[in-house]
């Protein structure tokens, strides 16, 4: 068959707009944002004080060294100890774990019962969670600390956990509860019709359907215990101090000169468990969010 | 084939005065029903009609505001589901997506604590009945939706419920699949003697499973019978116009005539109702609808109307043919083997014994 020569005929013409033009623009300058400070720390920690004092800060280190890195992790000084970061490391996985864990089992508890039992007064829990998620933490922080001295668990592992749980709770709440809602409720109702009860249906039915949320979960409430500075700092107590209140120690409280290569070691440090939770998970993550907003 | 098991276990429903309301909504008003030992009752009706509200109240799995429920000769109003002797089958299959059939089909027992042996006796049987033998270890993603409704029925009669309950089951299957599932459901009714209610909007399944049937709308039973009494003498026009595959002929027009010898008359035809059981003496002058299905137009003989063929809609095993009567257009049932043309004038009448005459004031049949 004769195709007319002035007819559109096979693939369309790219075109490159000033749409486009912008487009890629915006997103060049975004990227340069993000990654010269990266850049910078990093070229930074691998280079000696001296040849950070001769100023070239864009530059690369004329031999990368990893001492600052040794140093942040094992000498570098928080206030009067001088042990390293390390210390507020092993701080911050002993509070993490227990929390991330608490947390979300208590959150996709109450979701269930939300989403699925007719629970006396579940609008109001709803409401009040809503307003929970949205109101600053500050508000909070020194009616807790009453009632936490008064309960003895102030400023210790127990207190910071508890805290961390009570402000997990709505989102980790509103999460489950939204994702229980997405699934059929004919599920709930033929585990009923089994003779499922209420912790039985959640263990046997819910939580083996959870994965994809329980990802979203986890990655939600470890990056943001991990990099939770202002509750730990209050609640922690002296000895559990997390890695970011330690990290803070080591910038602001140095004596004499600035190490500026340990400080960005021990700031690049810090943020690696929530990079590493980013880069291994972000398939996961992506998944997790679209498995929560699709129905069945 | 495996013997029934529950034919001596009471299993007759009996709702009695039940309302059901969300917030303002009331869905269901002093409903009350019998369902008889044994018997197959599907509630038939459009979406909305509160068929499934009642199901679900029958199951326990809602909470009624007013009345009682009795399964069995017991009043189980405020049981909970698994003590009711139900077993239900829904539309959506709600098998569990982690577990393997095996593992589905006997979730219940196992909640129940039931012995090993009894457990493999009952999934044994149900696997027989619904020869789904190759299934067992599969997951229910793997399955298609033939065989995960199949599941689902296994799973309800592992159960060894005297009372089953479904819920549109084959709403979410084709056209084919539904014919076979449907055969199947009512050969296991047969087999198990269990009391079945079905509820679905498709009067096709209504029609051919029921033994009696309840027609639906707006939380009203409009009429309750056996299929063949409510195809036949629907009860008002709502239930003549859903119930039957293609729709029943309906003309406007009043009654004339004596109380003695009714007619019926319209524009373009006077016809005497000499063979209608009326069920209320009529009221000469009023204005009612007459209903006719299209099988049931005679062609041929002492015919009382002519006209033209409109329009010929050629279904394999018959003919729907197309005329009016007035400007009201009539469908007509022929053999599939009648030769017919456009046009070509049609000599047919309708003969009062198997009409429908319904007050349009209230709508019932009079």
């Amino acid at each position: 068959m004769s195709v007319a020569a002035d007819e559109p005929q096979g693939k369309p013409p790219q075109r490159f707009t000033a749409g486009r033009l912008l487009l890629y623009a915006t997103l060049t300058i975004s990227a340069i944002l993000f990654v010269v400070p990266l850049y910078v720390m990093l070229v930074t920690s691998l280079k000696t004080m001296t040849e950070i004092r001769e100023g070239a800060i864009l530059g690369l280190p004329a031999r990368p060294m990893l001492d600052a890195w040794i140093d942040a992790w094992t000498r570098a000084c928080t206030g009067l100890t001088c042990n390293g970061i390390r210390v507020g490391f092993w701080n911050s996985i002993t509070i993490l774990v227990p929390s991330v864990i608490v947390s979300i089992l208590l959150g996709a508890v109450n979701g269930y019962a939300l989403a699925f039992w007719r629970v006396p007064g579940a609008q109001l829990v709803l409401a009040m969670l809503l307003i929970g998620a949205f109101i600053p933490y500050p508000v909070f922080i020194f009616p807790l600390v009453r009632l936490f001295a008064a309960l003895g668990i102030y400023g210790s592992l127990p207190g910071i956990i508890a805290i961390h749980t009570i402000f997990g709770l709505p989102v980790m709440t509103l999460l489950f509860r939204n994702y229980y809602l997405s699934l059929p409720v004919e599920l709930f109702k033929a585990a009923r019709v089994d003779g499922a009860g209420f912790w039985r249906i959640f263990v046997s039915v819910m939580a083996p359907m959870s994965i994809p949320i329980l990802v979203v979960a986890v990655i939600l409430q470890v990056t943001g215990i991990w990099n939770d500075f202002l509750l730990g700092l209050v609640f922690a107590g002296r000895d559990n101090m997390p890695m970011t209140v330690q990290l803070n120690n080591v910038v602001n409280s140095t004596q004499g000169e600035r190490l500026y290569n340990v400080d960005m070691a021990a700031t690049l440090l810090t943020a690696l468990v929530p990079l590493a939770i980013y880069f291994l998970s972000g398939k996961w993550f992506v998944r997790g969010i679209a498995a929560g907003a699709v129905k069945g | 084939m495996p013997e029934p098991l529950n034919i001596n276990v009471p299993s007759n429903v009996s709702v009695r005065d039940v309302s059901i309301g969300f917030g303002p909504v009331k869905v269901l008003q002093n409903l009350n029903i019998e369902v008889k030992q044994s018997e197959f009752l599907v509630l038939l009706g459009p979406s909305g009609c509160g068929k499934s509200t009642l199901l679900n109240a029958i199951a326990g799995l809602l909470d009624i505001d007013a009345g009682q429920i009795w399964i069995g000769g017991r009043n189980v109003t405020w049981s909970e589901p698994k003590d009711r002797g139900i077993a239900m089958v829904f539309q959506s299959y709600a098998l569990y997506p982690r577990m393997t059939v095996a593992e589905n089909l006997s979730f219940g027992l196992r909640v129940a604590r039931t012995p090993k042996a009894e457990i493999e006796r009952r999934v044994g049987r149900a696997v027989e009945m619904l020869k789904i033998g190759e299934l067992l270890a599969r997951r229910p993603a793997e399955l298609s939706g033939g065989q995960r409704q199949r599941i689902a029925i296994g799973r309800a009669i592992v159960r060894e419920a005297p009372v089953f309950l479904f819920d549109e089951p084959l709403s979410n299957l084709d056209a084919q699949l539904r014919n076979e599932l449907r055969v199947e459901i009512k050969r296991l009714h047969q087999q198990l003697g269990a009391t079945m209610i079905y509820v679905t909007h498709d009067q096709i399944e209504a029609l051919t499973l029921a033994d009696r049937m309840a027609v639906m709308k707006g939380g009203v039973i409009q009429q309750l019978g056996a299929p063949n009494e409510v195809y036949l003498k629907p009860a008002n026009r709502f239930v003549a116009g859903f119930v039957g595959a293609r729709g029943m002929n309906f003309l406007s027009g009043r009654l004339a005539g004596t109380s003695t010898a009714p007619l019926f008359e319209t524009t373009g035809l006077t016809l005497p109702l000499a063979g209608y059981a009326f069920g209320q003496s009529p009221v000469i002058g009023q204005a009612v609808t007459l209903g006719i299905r299209p099988e049931h137009v005679t062609v041929g003989g002492a015919a009382a109307i002519t006209a033209p063929i409109e329009l010929i809609e050629p279904m394999g095993s018959d003919t729907i043919v197309w005329t009016s009567i007035g400007a009201t257009p009539i469908s007509i049932r022929l053999d599939g083997l009648t030769a017919v043309s456009l046009g070509e004038p049609l000599n047919f009448s309708l003969p009062s014994a198997q009409l429908s005459l319904f007050d349009d004031a209230t709508g019932t049949r009079l």
